[in-house]
């Protein structure tokens, strides 16, 4: 336990299994204010070292115990970077439709888990309400047809990733330069029977998140937000697009600071900072520095910066979510999820059309060209942009590795969010149940990688701990 | 066909008849009726070393795949007791290297995660003991990731008897045992060839061709739905 100046120390410690896992520190000043937040994440280490030396088609297949909870995104992240290695980049339509296919199978079931694990207690009972009611087990209590289609939902994306992917988790579709296997009639028949009552849920989902949000507008605008930078990438014309596009960041204001920035130079844009008290670093825009150069990712900074969604129910969605903020973009933490459920319906539209497009019957899978010994490559993932930039030698061997994960570019969003709910409800030198349950919503909103433990069970337990400024330990409370 | 010709014994309890020279592991093999085995290759002589293909015979531990047949022997193969022995054998095979199947590119087409399967080993037993090993990717085809070797000596006789060559070969004893290239470092500056049949025998992942990686994919690879040994096994299914 370790002071600062004169600031006295929470703790909150989610008590995590297997993945990563958080805790919270509030600094308290004299006057028992909240003077500063940290929202320590434990990161993966040690991945940039074991892969160094590892021959380079292995690498869409490793990278995926990085994360139990959206593997395919690292898979088609490395995969992108090795199709320029063997100078594959130009995908054939087989190989390109059949990773878009994977791609949205894996947002649509990390979505539809998030949404109805996670934040549908929120949203239905308020979050306020009472913890013993405001848990997945309420929601299918009080109700139970949308908690069915929450697990339909999540199941189907499943299916989706499994029928492209070959395995649930650790699938070896996409492979440097194309992929493996396209999809057969029996798989696409057996997709396409579910589709359209995936749609219908989808929307449903979509009015719960967006009723839920203009109808507490006012309580909701202020919840743990902030303004910021967006980033995400777009399509060439502007398009949302998770599979391919250049870099878009806009301020909190919707103006352009960069536009197509080749991925292959983000280096040039995005620069990381370190700071002593957090493993995980702090990328910032180059061009405005750390200190006002962050910026948020995920669904809310992708529906923002978007000029539209190429399908029809998801962009008027998208239409009816930046009117509520005029157009310009919206900066309302808890509108993540409702961004989150426009994404959801569009990554279910864009599914159901590519599952009618017969190039996914192709027998052209792989392309190769020109070798490289570098490459970057650059999605969209469910929680945000995701950068894989290596290096490899003439051997094959990787020689060098680096990347930036979604919750990492939301770090310091996180901690602002944190800061400002406990500012707000912050009392005294006890640990309240509201305050917890305040600093537990915000962090969930971004749905960060330090959850992805807890999703089983579809709660995120607490530890506090509360210290003066000598360190003794004045109020310790569990939320499991 | 004269008495001579053929030599009858029983294996689990099955009557087989042999040609005099055969091994038990050949017999067994030609009846339908499958011993496990690794560094066993049906293109290689035997080498006895990896002891998952020991069977009893008339009560004694022998390696089926170096003890000739013999008439009126009584060899007892899958028994619980010899199968707990291979369940042991393979538990240290996997905690003696570094074997991670979950991104190996061999999986699903490894005979060692095969047996695994077929033996009911779903994790690990023993603690891992995380040996330092390296990967030699010199040669612009072929590479040698000793993590995954499992010193069966397979490629050692298979470019020795069957490509004419002398690429590889053991040193060091015990624990620093690795496959060597017979070259002053590194495989770039052997004589192999990407068409050695060398290169199609390794059991695991280790002697592997360059950029073939996961091609195959899941459902589509050779142990995805059936056990190791089944072909064998449906030889006996079919005829009787
Ligand atoms: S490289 Fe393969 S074939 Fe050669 S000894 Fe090792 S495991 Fe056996
Ligand atoms: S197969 Fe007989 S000892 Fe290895």
């Amino acid at each position: 336990m370790t002071t600062s100046n004169n600031l006295k120390r929470v703790i909150i410690e989610p008590v995590t299994r297997v993945e990563g896992h958080g805790k919270v520190s509030l600094l308290l000043d004299e006057h028992q204010q909240v003077k500063q937040a940290r929202l320590h994440i434990v990161e993966f280490r040690g991945f940039e070292r074991f892969i160094q030396g590892r021959l380079f088609w292995e690498v869409p297949v490793l990278v995926q115990r990085l994360c139990g909870i959206c593997p395919v995104s690292h898979h088609v992240a490395a995969a992108k970077a090795m199709d320029r290695i063997v100078g594959g980049e130009n995908l054939t339509p087989t190989a390109r439709k059949m990773r878009l296919l994977m791609h949205h199978g894996q947002f649509f079931q990390s979505h539809a888990l998030h949404f109805f694990h996670l934040s549908s207690p929120d949203l239905l009972f308020g979050f306020d309400a009472d913890v013993a009611v405001r848990n997945v087990i309420g929601v299918a209590a009080k109700y139970p047809e949308l908690a069915k289609q929450g697990i339909l939902m999540r199941k189907y994306g499943q299916e989706v990733i499994l029928a492209t992917a070959g395995k649930k988790i650790h699938g070896t579709g996409a492979i440097p330069g194309g992929v493996n296997a396209n999809l057969s009639i029996a798989q696409r028949d057996r997709l396409l029977q579910d589709i359209d009552q995936m749609i219908t849920w989808s929307q449903g989902a979509v009015k719960v998140a967006k009723d839920y949000t203009v109808a507490n507008l006012e309580t909701l605008a202020p919840f743990g937000s902030f303004d910021s930078n967006h980033l995400s990438i777009v399509r060439q014309d502007g398009a949302y697009d998770i599979y391919d596009g250049g870099l878009r960041a806009t301020d909190a204001e919707g103006n352009t600071i960069f536009d197509h920035a080749d991925n292959q130079k983000y280096l040039d844009y995005i620069a990381e900072e370190v700071r002593p008290w957090s493993y995980m670093k702090f990328p910032f825009i180059k061009s405005l520095g750390p200190e006002q150069g962050w910026y948020r990712v995920g669904p809310l900074a992708r529906v923002n910066n978007c000029d539209y969604f190429d399908t029809e129910l998801a962009e008027a969605e998208r239409r009816e979510f930046m009117a509520v903020t005029d157009n310009k973009p919206n900066n309302i933490t808890m509108a993540y999820h409702w961004a989150r459920m426009i994404e959801l319906l569009h990554s279910c539209e864009v599914m159901r059309n590519l599952l009618h497009d017969p190039d996914l019957q192709g027998e052209d899978l792989v392309v190769t060209g020109q070798r490289r010994g570098e490459a970057v490559g650059i999605i969209e993932a469910p929680r945000g942009t995701l950068f894989h930039h290596y290096k490899v030698d003439e051997n094959d061997q990787v020689t060098m590795a680096n990347l930036i994960v979604s919750t990492t570019s939301n770090n310091e969003p996180m901690n602002r969010a944190v800061r400002k709910v406990a500012q707000d409800h912050i009392s005294g030198q006890e640990i309240t149940e509201g305050l917890l349950n305040h600093i537990e919503v915000a962090i969930r909103a971004y749905d960060p990688c330090l959850s992805c433990a807890t999703h089983a069970m579809g709660r995120m337990p607490l530890i506090v701990e509360l210290y003066d400024h000598w360190g003794r330990l004045l109020d310790r409370k569990e939320k499991i | 066909m004269p008495m001579s010709q053929t030599i009858d014994f029983i294996i689990d309890g099955v009557e087989v008849s042999a040609r005099p020279g055969q091994t038990i592991l050949q017999a067994a093999d030609e009846a339908g009726i499958y011993i496990p085995r690794l560094c066993a290759h049906k293109d290689l002589v035997p080498h006895g070393s990896c002891r998952i293909c020991t069977v009893l015979v008339n009560g004694r531990p022998q390696s089926a795949c170096t003890q000739p047949v013999a008439p009126g022997i009584v060899v007892q193969n899958d028994i619980e007791k010899l199968n707990n022995v291979r369940r042991n054998i393979l538990d240290m095979l996997f905690v003696e290297g570094n074997h991670y199947c979950m991104f190996c590119e061999k999986s699903g087409n490894c005979e060692l995660q095969a047996l695994a399967y077929r033996f009911g080993i779903m994790a690990p037993k023993f603690p891992y003991q995380f040996p330092a090993r390296d990967v030699d990717a010199s040669h612009p085809d072929i590479y040698i990731d000793r993590n995954r070797c499992i010193l069966c000596a397979r490629c050692i006789r298979a470019s020795r008897d069957l490509d004419g060559k002398h690429v590889f070969e053991f040193v060091g004893r015990g624990p620093e045992k690795r496959v060597a290239v017979n070259a002053e470092a590194r495989l770039a500056d052997t004589d192999v060839d990407v068409t050695d049949k060398a290169l199609s025998i390794c059991p695991v992942g280790a002697l592997m061709r360059k950029r073939q990686g996961y091609a195959d994919p899941i459902g589509r690879r050779r142990y995805d739905h059936q056990p190791i040994g089944s072909d064998i096994e449906a030889k006996r299914s079919a005829t009787g």
